[in-house]
């Protein structure tokens, strides 16, 4: 999973980081006021769910989830894994420097794909099936990451060609542990908050606004950047209302 | 929380991440530094003689006494980087084609192979070991002012404020969630249970981040905020700085002109 600084070849590092870039920039296009906290506060929540250690038979393997940033954040998973992975850099050493593009897009863009893969599958209206879209976003968003890595190392030279082919291998247990976790997690959300699946892409979430508000209040969702928040009402929609406030 | 060290020390939180300045490299301006990183990763991953690696490698040690990195925190920092190091040094000479080195069983390593491996893990740790000095010692808040001044965008700074913020919160959302589920008498285990059950955490760990979001944004707009944050810093570039940016101007061609009279 990690790729070291050094190990790339010169054209690999900046054909990558300049995808990332546009990938950022897209992303951070799709943030304004109303989004920033959220995706802050998201940005975290991945960070933190990196750091959680999942066993496995005998030993354990830490999160990615970036499936699920995906499905909840759509571009906008590109500024908020590059800033977990900054920071990861920069307070655990974790991950170098000079791949920080490398990885941001090889983590980010398996993110984007399934968003526009799978939720709609996710926000369907059967439960199950849902539940399988989100197991397939879980383990294509790192199946994709697998293979991305893999593809930078062997496009940087033969020599990493077995390396390559180590690390596709390596991630197939993280991928079903993290489809399972992903469909679990989907679930949930349904249940719990189906209005958050999607919420921060600017169309799913102005449609999500648009139905909330629908009948009641004709104005465009986020067209001033000083109104009112909260155009969702407490989830009328949802089964089992959540009590969060503490 | 065990993966995040002490609980008593906000890792992540405003204010005292580690200790007041202690080395000459605390007193310098965080821009200077964070350049001076970025000037020295770069040239870094240019060079390919382990000469000039070497050299590179000493000076990042020399960078880190002068920072005075705590000993066994960046030891282990380092040893989590070299495991990979590591796996490459053992793999890179077989897999590489070229001079054969010596013969182990049906694998013949190579001299080309090893020069690779020796080379990126020079290369990893004198980057890693360059970073840990100049940045890894800085309050994450006082890093975001200063990509800042750096003129990074304002959305990918308020991004990152935002996370160093939640970041200890939703960490202690999570090991209360944790604790709630072992009183429950939940023992993580390889079955099904333990995947819907931590996959069940994570969701309304995500749901209750992005109602504590929402509430969040009320709270700033109730406070007049405009989309911008003032920057209350005290961030002066002084001679010490130019000194600095004119030391690592001066180490980075001294290394450029090492690879290149040696290449």
């Amino acid at each position: 999973m990690h790729i070291l600084d050094g190990a790339l070849s010169l054209p690999v590092l900046l054909g990558a980081s300049t995808l990332a870039v546009a990938g950022i920039a897209k992303g951070a296009r799709e943030l304004d006021l109303q989004r920033i906290p959220a995706a802050g506060l998201l940005s975290a929540v991945f960070f933190v769910a990196s750091l959680v250690h999942v066993p496995i038979g005998p030993s354990s393997l830490h999160l990615i989830m970036n499936g699920l940033a995906g499905l909840i954040l759509g571009w906008v998973a590109f500024p908020a894994l590059f800033i977990g992975l900054l920071l990861q850099a920069v307070l655990f050493g974790f991950g170098g420097l000079t791949v920080l593009g490398v990885n941001t897009l090889n983590i980010a863009l398996p993110a984007v794909i399934v968003f526009y893969l799978c939720r709609r599958g996710v926000a369907g209206p059967n439960a199950t099936l849902a539940a399988v879209w989100g197991a397939t976003a879980g383990a294509l968003a790192i199946a994709l990451t697998a293979l991305g890595v893999a593809a930078v190392l062997a496009l940087s030279g033969e020599a990493f060609i077995p390396a390559a082919k180590l690390v596709v291998i390596g991630h197939v247990p993280v991928m079903l542990v993290e489809g399972l976790l992903c469909a679990a997690a989907v679930t949930l959300i349904r249940r719990v908050r189906p209005d958050l699946l999607g919420v921060m892409s600017r169309s799913a979430s102005a449609s999500a606004s648009a139905r909330a508000t629908a009948g009641a209040d004709s104005r465009a969702p986020h067209s001033s950047p000083v109104q009112p928040p909260s155009e969702q009402p407490a989830p009328v929609f949802s089964e089992q209302p959540a009590r969060l406030t503490r | 929380m065990s993966h995040l060290g002490d609980p008593s020390a906000p890792l992540l939180g405003a204010g005292d991440r580690t200790h007041p300045a202690r080395g000459p490299i605390q007193t310098l301006d965080p821009r200077a530094r964070i350049l001076a990183v970025i000037g020295f990763a770069g040239v870094v991953i240019l060079l390919d003689q382990p000469v000039a690696l070497g050299v590179a490698l000493a000076l990042a040690l020399t960078v880190a006494a002068l920072a005075r990195l705590p000993l066994r925190r960046t030891l282990r920092q380092l040893a989590a980087m070299d495991a990979f190091v590591l796996l490459m040094l053992l793999m890179l000479p077989f897999t590489t084609p070229g001079h054969a080195l010596f013969a182990l069983g049906p694998l013949t390593a190579s001299a080309e192979g090893l020069r690779l491996a020796v080379d990126i893990a020079l290369t990893a740790n004198a980057i890693l070991l360059m970073l840990l000095a100049l940045v890894g010692e800085l309050d994450p808040v006082v890093i975001g002012h200063a990509l800042h001044r750096l003129r990074m965008p304002t959305v990918l700074v308020q991004l990152l404020q935002f996370t160093v913020r939640y970041v200890g919160l939703i960490d202690a959302e999570l090991d209360r969630m944790r604790i709630a589920m072992r009183a429950r008498g939940f023992v993580p285990g390889t079955n099904w249970h333990t995947y819907r059950s931590l996959g069940y955490a994570l969701g309304m760990l995500l749901v209750r981040s992005l109602e504590r979001a929402e509430r969040v944004l009320c709270a700033m707009k109730c406070r007049g905020f405009s989309g911008r944050f003032p920057v209350l810093d005290t961030l002066h570039f002084r001679r010490i700085d130019a000194g600095l940016a004119a030391l690592t101007m001066l180490a980075l061609t001294g290394l450029l002109l090492l690879e290149w009279r040696l290449g």
